[in-house]
């Protein structure tokens, strides 16, 4: 075991996994957090725990994954290279290593422009892939980003990073997939997968490099609320693909939120199906209150407890 | 090249406002390229000025000069003896060439007529690109000769995030993805396998403008 988390337990005992994702509160009301989290609570192996996402100025995700180990729930708490610099982001691992975290998701982050303080200074002192060569090197070595230093203690971390392969060039994803783990990444979460046809196919080229025994892939879905959802992901976010017949079959449904989550879950069961992948990762933007129902119509409960 | 732009007019009044006689400087390299700071804009520019302050009642006078480079001590001393006549300068070089006159001319308030904005090439007639950031380690070999340092919005060594989308970047539409860009030109190369290779993080602490002032010294140049 690298970090004994459960979601590693789970994942090397060969069995499905299920993640969630917990995006923080924009102030420090901690109700909000405890809401989202109890809506997950039991039917996730592990929650994300979001850092500032699309630049959005919210509570740390260091401080959010301790309130959930706090209520007995496993985050996977997210860093961004966005934000802070190696020496920062190697402080703050020591920092949430030591508060019990130990699951975490290292990411480039969502550009600064994105979000509510247009005006900072973004940092990217080191990219998504360095940062998973430095908290491998951290745990397994012990030892400082690119140094001799010595740590005092022990780092243990399931190291995670997201992949997108619904993003161009299309043919170099699964280079930068095999880039992250000559790095030393445990487990992938994917962007949200609505072009099954395209998902597929980097799946395949993932096999045909035999990369899916190298790493734990777990896919990721996110329930469609409504047609207007639909539309507006398709147009305005750059590196997601909804195909045509799904706008339509969400836009025409009577009711289109129940059609989103049965989508969702008939998702599930076909990526359940593909050779490499271990587990989904469920992004369900605020509307928690469904990942019980998805995960119950999909026939992922209950979860495994593993001691 | 450096690229630069003219500060908005009211900005530049509102420096010479205490002023009744200025020099404008302007640059014959860099900003005379990309048509910010040259003789041409020295003179569109200071008869904006005149009539300017004509307009509110207090005139003022503006001399003229340009420098075939005003960022080399030998050309800026010879504007010397029209410094002595005036109360100010503006002067439409870059940031550099402000600052060479700021080291020679160390009593005379000089004030900058330009934004200095990049360091970049002439994709076509008025269009200007980013290009460099002048970041102290470069590598172009590496990337197939496109800098990611200056033309990926995050600075990725080990690009593309997942916000390239059909060649462009996510942060600006009209932007190509600096790695879209990358990948096209190994391929076009049969260098591929040279995306495979992890390039490690940047030294910035040590190469770049994070180590405090860069400077260069050459003893074998040195009188």
């Amino acid at each position: 075991m690298k970090a004994g988390s459960n979601l590693e337990k789970i994942l090397s005992k060969g069995l499905f996994a299920v993640t969630g994702e917990l995006g923080p509160p924009k102030g420090n009301d901690v109700s909000v957090v405890k809401r989202k989290a109890d809506l997950l609570r039991g039917y996730v192996d592990a929650v994300n725990i979001t850092d500032n996402q699309t630049a959005i100025v919210r509570m740390s995700s260091i401080a959010t994954s301790t309130l959930l180990l706090q209520m007995g729930i496993e985050p996977v708490m997210q860093m961004t290279t966005r934000d802070r610099n190696r020496i920062a982001i190697q402080s703050d691992i020591f920092g949430a290593t030591a508060l019990g975290i130990k699951n975490i998701l290292c990411l480039t982050g969502d550009h600064h422009t994105f979000g509510n303080q247009v005006d900072s200074k973004n940092v990217h002192d080191i990219d998504s892939i360095q940062l998973i060569d430095c908290v491998k090197t951290m745990r397994d070595q012990g030892t400082l980003m690119g140094g001799e230093e010595k740590i005092e203690g022990k780092i243990e971390l399931f190291i995670g990073a997201a992949e997108n392969p619904f993003a161009d060039p299309f043919e170099f994803r699964v280079i930068r997939l095999a880039k992250k783990i000559k790095a030393g990444v445990d487990f992938i979460q994917t962007q949200c997968i609505y072009d099954m046809k395209r998902f597929k196919e980097w799946m395949k080229m993932v096999r045909d490099r035999g990369l899916h025994e190298k790493v734990h892939i777990l896919a990721g879905v996110t329930p469609l609320k409504s047609g207007g959802m639909a539309r507006y992901m398709a147009k305005n976010v750059s590196g997601i693909i909804i195909p045509e017949e799904i706008i339509d079959r969400i836009v025409k449904a009577k009711k289109p939120a129940e059609e989103g989550i049965k989508l969702c879950v008939e998702q599930i069961q076909e990526l359940k199906e593909i050779e490499g992948i271990h587990g989904v990762h469920i992004m369900a933007i605020e509307w928690e209150q469904m990942v019980s129902q998805i995960t119950e119509m999909a026939g992922l409960l209950p979860r495994p407890k593993i001691e | 090249m450096i690229k630069a732009e003219q500060k908005p007019i009211d900005e530049i009044l509102r420096s010479i406002d205490p002023y009744n006689k200025i020099l404008l400087s302007g640059c014959g390299a860099c900003v005379t390229v990309c048509h910010a700071g040259g003789e041409k804009e020295v003179g569109l520019l200071a008869s904006a000025l005149r009539m300017a302050r004509k307009k509110i009642g207090k005139p003022l006078e503006v001399l003229e000069a340009t420098a075939p480079r005003q960022c080399e001590p030998e050309f800026a001393l010879e504007f010397s003896e029209m410094i002595e006549k005036v109360e100010a300068v503006v002067s439409l070089a870059c940031g550099v060439g402000v600052q060479t006159l700021v080291r020679h001319f160390p009593k005379m308030p000089i004030f900058p007529g330009v934004n200095t904005t990049f360091l970049g090439e002439t994709i076509t007639h008025g269009l200007w690109e980013e290009r460099c950031q002048a970041c102290g380690n470069c590598i172009l070999d590496k990337t197939g000769g496109i800098c990611p340092i200056s033309r990926c919005a995050k600075q990725l060594l080990n690009g593309p995030c997942g916000g390239s989308s059909k060649g462009k970047c996510e942060i600006k539409k009209e932007a190509d993805c600096a790695w879209q860009l990358i990948y096209d030109r190994l391929n076009a190369l049969g260098q591929l396998h040279k995306l495979e290779e992890i390039i490690p993080a940047k030294r910035w602490g040590v190469e770049s403008r994070d180590s405090g002032l860069r400077r260069i010294i050459r003893e074998d140049l040195k009188i």
